[in-house]
């Protein structure tokens, strides 16, 4: 009797790695890069030719940067989102624009609304690759010393916006 | 009207055809060996169970692009592998760095391939001593003859 048990033991706890395995999405990479220094760029300003923007610009404040491009089908559903984010919470968020034609860029802002204060162009993704970015959209949340305290893998979503990043964005301002 | 749709049809076929161009390999053959030896050991994150050698995603291109620029700036292999580890995590290597977190990924195999020659040695043992020890002993010998003759004679 008891040795029967056996087998069954072995079955349930094979049983509970996959349930703990489904619940897994195989596609969410945990980043090396959270709780060190955000990588270093400078990066031309969508729309502004000569301007530019660096890391260090940003540095004093709490902001996120939110990869994204007008081919991208993800950030379409996640865009209305930030513009809607920006009116009631006071944060810069700095758009990257990855792998983009910059006409199409400015094109998709224009159509779809502009929630960013700086949105940057980085044509050839080598930013993007810094930041250790695979598939946009890809966000960082970075604090006043210029740290990536969070990040987030796909689209942001409602739940994600109110549970993870607002109580974040409160704790890292104080 | 129908040929009109038709014509219609195979002019989109032929505005679509366009091959697209085949990615310049590196001019230096030397460097897209060592590209190549790299990349086979490296996992694209977009699709993940392809090479950075071998995935035509579109990251996977750029990724290699960088490797190129790093051989030719002389860099070691060893600081491609970590300046890729260093943006995307061990999640990139085939081959994961053996430390504390890794240990049941590398050693669990092993347990197991343990456990399972200590359960074979054992039922091994077990069915041994069943053999060696007879399975009747002389009384019930005796009796079992006993009862074989009686059946016997009563033919």
């Amino acid at each position: 009797m008891k040795k029967g048990l056996i087998p069954l033991g072995i079955f349930v706890v094979l049983l509970i790695f996959l349930a703990i395995g489904l619940t897994r999405d195989p596609h969410e990479i945990p980043s090396p890069l959270i709780g060190k220094p955000a990588p270093t760029f400078t990066a031309p300003v969508l729309g502004k030719p000569g301007e530019t923007l660096s890391n260090k610009d940003m540095l004093g404040q709490v902001w996120l940067l939110n990869t994204w491009a007008s081919w991208c089908v993800a950030c379409r559903q996640e865009h209305p989102l930030l513009v809607e984010f920006v009116k009631t919470n006071p944060l810069p968020i700095v758009g990257l624009d990855y792998k983009d034609k910059e006409a199409d860029g400015l094109q998709w802002l224009a159509r779809y609304g502009n929630p960013y204060t700086h949105t940057i162009v980085d044509a050839d993704a080598k930013i993007g690759i810094d930041f250790g970015v695979y598939g946009v959209p890809e966000s960082f949340l970075i604090d006043k010393a210029g740290i990536i305290r969070y990040k987030q893998i796909g689209p942001f979503t409602p739940e994600s916006l109110r549970d993870k990043l607002v109580p974040l964005i409160k704790e890292l301002s104080s | 009207m129908k040929f009109l749709v038709v014509l219609f049809l195979a002019l989109q076929c032929a505005i679509g055809v366009h091959a697209k161009e085949a990615t310049p390999l590196a001019d230096d053959p030397v460097v897209e060996q060592r590209l190549i030896t790299i990349a086979e050991e490296l996992r694209c994150l977009v699709c993940q169970n392809e090479s950075l050698a071998g995935s035509r995603a579109d990251l996977a291109n750029d990724l290699r692009r960088e490797v190129r620029t790093l051989i030719r700036a002389g860099k070691s292999d060893a600081e491609i592998r970590e300046f890729l580890v260093s943006r995307y995590g061990d999640f990139v290597l085939y081959r994961p760095p053996v430390k504390p977190t890794t240990w049941l990924l590398w050693f669990g195999p092993l347990l197991l391939l343990i456990g399972a020659l200590w359960l074979l040695i054992s039922v091994i043992k077990h069915n041994q001593r069943q053999k060696d020890t007879p399975v009747l002993d002389a009384d019930k010998r005796a009796k079992a003859q006993a009862l074989l003759k009686e059946t016997d004679s009563s033919k």
